[in-house]
């Protein structure tokens, strides 16, 4: 289970992988990553994979990261 | 040849600093290997008496057998405003304390073995203490978040001491890169007389699940505060009464990342499973009496302030959401009769948790949705206009 | 083809890329602003942006590259390897070709440190890409200086365009309605 990782301390609410993962991941009204699924790191379903791979290269923090995690 | 300590009271009657002394009362430390050493504290079922509660078992094993000679840390940076359980251990038994670090660290041949006080702790017993021992004590920086895991690797790392993304977690890559165990003072204090008299010995206080003694902070509206030793799983109600309870209205468990439990549940047993129920852990065991004459809101409202004003303000959430938490919240106290008050409170909270490189967020979240819950009725008042609390604002119109 | 055919083609295709080269970097300067700002441009997004910053400068990089390869292999530029390098000792113009070379070295650094920004971190990666304010400077003054078309209206022009995108996006960057998202916080030092 590949799962999307969020670093707090350098995401800055820019907002480039909530417009590349619509599904996975929403804005709050201060502009920060929500994950839709409640989970902390949300699982990336396998279509998904790629456009998540974009998105982590994108954020110009380098705040995303993408593992793999049992379960 | 010494005697075994009781069952309650095992940790606070320290022979002071004076090494042998302490000796003479509790015996040699044994020197143990690293497999007899984790045998030990599984079978003692010894948890973590910082705050999470966390089986120690499994966080020393987490570093036993790192590659390279790992760091041991005894964490006594007390940053919870409300627990002084630290200090008086290391005011009066530092050795234990000390026994404990320097056990770990012959067994896993740590590279360094690090005492951390905070600025509250007064530092001199322990530094006397710790003359001719083989572990550094370190006199630290404070702030609320300043004790948290990673913060406190940072600062010993010679970086500012707020927290860092836990992917990588300390016990993988923790002070001067090496594989880092962190544990309470406390913690080690119990580990220091668990593998002089035994598993069984630690076994005979407390619960099968949760096993041994804690030690509890008592303050608020008590004619006796302090700190004082319990067996884990008695209930609230035994603890608190010989600290002379003043017109309690509820207890605050846990500190400022805790929840409250009414007077009328004081039965309630401190112990993860029952304590659940309401939110709530024992936490580093801070226990706190509002006292009738207090607003709950009012005081919710200061905590709140205060969490807010300690965020370190690396997160968004965490620097967005806590001060809203808090203005709503002040608002609430004040009387402001806006009826989506609570809503926005409670959403705010849920918003917070989970989004963060710490607790922190999540912690003030579960303090702030604690009050709600149990004061609702006081709640509900304030947005009528008026305080139930005899001395609280704001006053019901006379007309 | 002959001798001079051939020198008078590696010199063309060194004015090309270099002109090519010089738009491609003014693009990237310009986007990079418009990405840090976080706005959102419709139909790309945000992502569209960083997305063409990151492909105009890595397009510019492989045209600067293909731009000394061919002044290299010119017998007629008389430029030598040392010159790809070291600034100030070649032949021809050697300020105007320098700052060309010291540009190269600059684009050079960021670059890598760019491709490996998941490695160095946020920190290092912000501050050397703060460099770039300078290699684009030095990227137009080479080309008016030592370029062979630097003379022509056409490419005085294209010069006056690049270097107004380029001054009006820092005024933008500049302007207290810019308000760019990134790095605005600064952590609490505890006391």
């Amino acid at each position: 289970m590949t799962r999307l990782h969020v670093d707090w301390t350098r995401c800055d609410g820019h907002g480039s992988c909530s417009e590349l993962l619509p599904e996975l991941l929403g804005v709050d009204e201060f502009g920060f990553p929500v994950s839709r699924s409640g989970e902390r790191d949300p699982a990336v379903p396998r279509r998904d994979r790629d456009t998540a791979r974009h998105a982590v290269r994108n954020c110009p923090l380098m705040a995303l990261r993408l593992y793999d995690a049992d379960g | 040849m010494t005697t075994a300590p009781t069952l309650t009271r095992r940790l606070l009657d320290g022979a002071g600093t004076d090494h042998g002394a302490h000796l003479a009362r509790y015996g040699v430390l044994p020197r143990l290997s690293r497999d007899d050493l984790l045998a030990a504290l599984t079978d003692s079922g010894l948890t973590g008496r910082g705050g999470a509660g966390f089986p120690t078992a499994i966080k020393v094993r987490a570093v036993a057998y790192a590659p390279r000679r790992p760091v041991v840390i005894g964490n006594a940076m007390e940053s919870e405003p409300l627990s002084a359980k630290d200090a008086v251990l290391l005011g009066r038994n530092p050795h234990l304390v000390l026994d404990g670090l320097e056990t770990l660290a012959r067994a896993m041949r740590a590279r360094r073995a690090i005492l951390a006080l905070g600025p509250e702790v007064d530092p001199g017993a322990t530094f006397a203490a710790a003359r001719g021992r083989e572990v550094e004590v370190v006199q630290l920086e404070g702030g609320f978040v300043a004790g948290q895991e990673t913060a406190l690797v940072n600062q010993l790392n010679g970086r500012p001491a707020i927290p860092r993304d836990p992917f990588t977690r300390v016990t993988e890559a923790g002070v001067g890169g090496r594989a880092t165990l962190v544990l309470n003072a406390e913690t080690l204090a119990q580990l220091a007389l668990l593998v002089r008299y035994g598993a069984g010995w630690f076994r005979a206080a407390g619960t099968t699940e949760d096993p041994g003694t804690s030690l509890f902070t008592i303050s608020g509206s008590v004619g006796r505060p302090g700190v004082v030793e319990a067996e884990r799983g008695s209930s609230l109600r035994d603890v608190l009464d010989p600290a002379q309870p003043l017109r309690p209205s509820a207890v605050l468990v846990g500190g400022y990342h805790g929840a409250w439990v009414r007077t009328s549940d004081l039965d309630v047993r401190l112990t993860r499973r029952d304590l659940a129920a309401y939110g709530a852990s024992v936490g580093a065991g801070v226990l706190h009496v509002l006292g009738t004459d207090t607003c709950p809101i009012g005081f919710a409202a200061g905590v709140a302030e205060y969490l807010a004003s300690e965020s370190t303000r690396q997160c968004g959430p965490c620097l967005n959401g806590l001060p809203r938490m808090a203005t709503d919240l002040a608002r609430l106290a004040a009387g402001v009769r806006d009826h989506g008050l609570p809503a926005e409170v409670q959403r705010m909270s849920a918003l917070v948790t989970g989004r963060g490189a710490c607790a922190h967020p999540d912690g003030s979240a579960r303090f702030v949705a604690s009050t709600l819950d149990v004061f609702r009725d006081h709640v509900a008042a304030h947005l009528e206009g008026w305080c139930p609390t005899p001395t609280g604002r704001p006053r019901r119109s006379d007309s | 083809m002959s001798q001079a055919g051939l020198t008078s083609a590696f010199w063309a295709l060194g004015r090309g890329t270099g002109v090519v080269a010089l738009v491609l970097l003014t693009v990237s300067v310009v986007l990079g602003i418009v990405a840090r700002s976080g706005r959102r441009v419709p139909a790309v997004g945000r992502v569209g942006i960083s997305d063409l910053h990151r492909t105009a400068a890595l397009t510019g990089t492989g045209l600067v590259v293909a731009h000394l390869g061919s002044l290299l292999f010119d017998p007629y530029a008389q430029l030598r390897l040392v010159d790809l390098a070291v600034p100030f000792l070649a032949a021809y113009r050697p300020l105007w070709l320098g700052l060309g070379t010291l540009a190269v070295d600059v684009l050079a650094i960021v670059t890598v440190v760019s491709l490996l920004r998941h490695r160095v971190g946020p920190k290092t990666f912000r501050a050397v890409h703060w460099a770039t304010y300078a290699l684009w400077p030095m990227a137009l003054l080479h080309a008016l200086g030592s370029g062979t078309d630097a003379g022509t209206t056409w490419f005085r022009g294209l010069a006056v365009v690049c270097a107004g995108a380029v001054v009006a996006a820092i005024g933008w960057r500049l302007a207290p309605s810019y308000a760019g998202r990134g790095w605005t916080r600064q952590h609490r030092r505890p006391a």
